[in-house]
């Protein structure tokens, strides 16, 4: 029988032999999500009256969303949040300025092919890239998990994109990803899984796969996945390997049978059926993508960059889980080179990772954004939920690699927030106003 | 089960950084919560709203962050009945988990204005519309699942678990809902 990915991956994680569409599952996840959260969640977790969480190692928890801690309130949230890693023995821990939690989990490949991750973050959809079942939750959720490791999840029905074509100089995945949710709408994948496919999937590089997934929360969806291939496959196959040798090197067990699931990883990734039955299938050639923007207040309130051209900025953000990676500050560079943020502009730099920050360092890449008089910023989520690190003033206007741009977003209610890829964000940057890098 | 108030009328794709901005998510304790219920939609929701109001909206209610205060505000607020026509479906799991019920009926959204009467009786799966002139409307919406509905009953996804693990005697330092 022709079965979707997420018919596939939810009856896995029931541990069924089938699971259909509709059908309400009692999954085990994999893994389970938390970030700053953890402590507000603990508290509800500590209300169910169960002393230890019961599947310690299914955990992945960093620190992320407004660090280094910038007031004694967060700074208690943080401190709460390492009491519980202690106490409750939790291996897989990401320190304050290790990065955003998507992109931890991906350097470190704690999340696999296959396997079902659930959070509470609602970019947790951001495991497709990977050929993972990935949804957000809520925090009451993710502490009945930790009591019990099950939770009912109902099985999507599947919106199928298939892509074919490369994308062109200049165009990228976000731009694809903004046109797409332009065209369909913000509730245009509301509750589905969203498959990607097609002959396009293999020309984007792993980075730019990484974007695809992680845009689908701003168009409803419950998941979204790209087939995996061989380039994920060794990606993953390296970073398993690498984290083995620093836990051994740190003194403690390494990763339980590294060995076997580094040789098992085709096996245990799933695949959609191509005759599986599916609510519709939308067809995008790559080729015609071209730069986009998204304008305040919404995802898919969508134009090319042409039609919002000359719009004043007083600051540009290349950073997130979205765009905050080596390929978007290459993109970034490219256009920056030689030349000066505008007068009355900020360009903030905040990279996804410190793994990506070490990287940059080391190509001068960093010295490069400094020339150009840009900020740069701790990895971690920064100003994208409005916490801290670049919250923009009432009346002004931020242009920002993220994925979201609802009023009161980055913190203040009274501004706005345009939406594009990392080479208009630095376009924009240069010129104090919405940009095309063809342009500048 | 008959749940009656007054209607707040609202669009499409509201958003849960509108409904409970991000900036409080990890600084703003439980009880205070609902004093920002809604405060970058509707600054006059938090002040005005009574106990089993009804927030009536378009489509895809919620949309956005994952972060459970959103549905929580609204609960502590005194609402436990949303109207939309569709809802985010991470909102809708953290509404079910906090005892709000999430209602579809896309006529009866249309039909309602700021300031009507809307009931909702959960035993036919009917609401009834009063206008402010007196007409009175009905709308049926579909049914929720038995599993949505267990968790609603037990108010909670917390309390039905407490009564599931046996711990239901443990102190709660629980959030307090207005009209409990």
């Amino acid at each position: 029988m022709a079965r979707t990915f997420a018919e596939k991956a939810l009856a896995r994680a029931a541990g069924l032999a089938d699971a259909r569409v509709g059908q309400i599952v009692d999954a085990r996840p994999d893994c389970v999500l938390s970030h700053d959260n953890t402590a507000p969640i603990w508290k509800t977790f500590k209300q169910l009256g169960v002393d230890k969480v019961r599947y310690p190692e299914r955990l992945r928890i960093t620190l992320d969303h407004a660090v280094p801690a910038p007031t004694t309130q967060h700074a208690q949230n943080h401190a709460e949040v390492r009491r519980f890693v202690a106490e409750q023995g939790v291996r897989h821990f990401w320190e304050a300025g290790r990065g955003i939690c998507h992109q931890v989990l991906s350097e470190e490949a704690a999340v696999l092919p296959g396997q079902t991750i659930v959070g509470s973050d609602s970019h947790t959809t951001h495991y497709g890239w990977l050929g993972a079942f990935g949804a957000g939750i809520g925090r009451s959720e993710v502490a009945a998990l930790w009591a019990t490791g099950e939770l009912w999840m109902r099985v999507p029905e599947t919106l199928r994109i298939t892509l074919t074509g490369h994308l062109r100089p200049g165009a990228t995945a976000k731009d694809f990803c903004l046109k797409m949710i332009g065209d369909l709408g913000q509730d245009g994948g509301l509750y589905a899984s969203i498959e990607f496919g097609g002959p396009g999937v293999a020309g984007l590089s792993l980075e730019s796969r990484m974007v695809l997934p992680n845009m689908m929360a701003e168009f409803g969806a419950k998941n979204a996945y790209l087939p995996p291939d061989a380039a994920v496959f060794d990606y993953l196959r390296a970073r398993l390997l690498a984290r083995d040798a620093r836990w051994r090197a740190e003194g403690g067990p390494g990763i339980a049978g590294v060995d076997a699931l580094c040789t098992t990883l085709e096996e245990i990734a799933l695949y959609p059926d191509p005759d599986a039955a599916v609510l519709a299938e939308h067809v995008y050639d790559l080729r015609a993508i071209e730069p986009m923007v998204a304008r305040p207040h919404r995802v898919d309130n969508v134009q090319p960059v042409s039609a919002v051209k000359g719009t004043p900025i007083q600051q540009a953000f290349l950073g997130t889980c979205t765009n905050g990676r080596l390929e978007d500050f290459e993109a970034a560079l490219a256009v920056l080179r030689g030349r000066r943020v505008a007068r009355g502009t900020r360009l903030l730099v905040i990279p996804a990772s410190s793994e990506v920050l070490a990287e940059a360092m080391r190509r001068g890449w960093i010295n490069d954004f400094i020339d150009a008089g840009a900020v740069i910023g701790v990895p971690g989520c920064g100003p994208c939920m409005g916490n801290h690190m670049g919250v923009p003033a009432i009346g002004e206007a931020t242009i920002s690699t993220a994925n979201r741009n609802f009023r009161g977003r980055m913190g203040t209610r009274d501004s706005d927030i345009y939406l594009a890829s990392p080479a208009v964000v630095a376009a924009s940057a240069i010129a104090g106003a919405i940009a095309d890098p063809a342009d500048v | 089960m008959q749940i009656t108030g007054q209607v707040w009328k609202y669009g499409d794709d509201v958003n849960t950084d509108v409904i409970f901005p991000g900036k409080y998510t990890y600084t703003l304790q439980p009880a205070e919560f609902a004093k920002h219920a809604l405060e970058d939609l509707d600054p006059t929701f938090a002040g005005a709203v009574k106990v089993d109001d009804i927030i009536v909206a378009g489509r895809n209610f919620g949309c956005g962050s994952s972060r459970e205060q959103a549905a929580v505000c609204i609960r502590q607020s005194g609402v436990r009945v949303i109207v939309a026509k569709s809802f985010g479906r991470i909102f809708f799991r953290n509404c079910v988990n906090n005892g709000v019920l999430p209602l579809v009926s896309a006529d009866a959204v249309d039909a309602a204005e700021k300031g009507d009467t809307l009931s909702a009786d959960l035993d036919t799966g009917t609401l009834t519309l009063t206008d402010a002139q007196g007409a009175v409307r009905t709308f049926p919406f579909p049914p929720l699942s038995p599993s949505v509905m267990a968790i609603i009953e037990a108010g909670g996804l917390i309390r039905m678990l407490r009564r599931k693990l046996g711990t239901e005697h443990l102190p709660m330092p629980e959030i307090k809902f207005a009209g409990e």
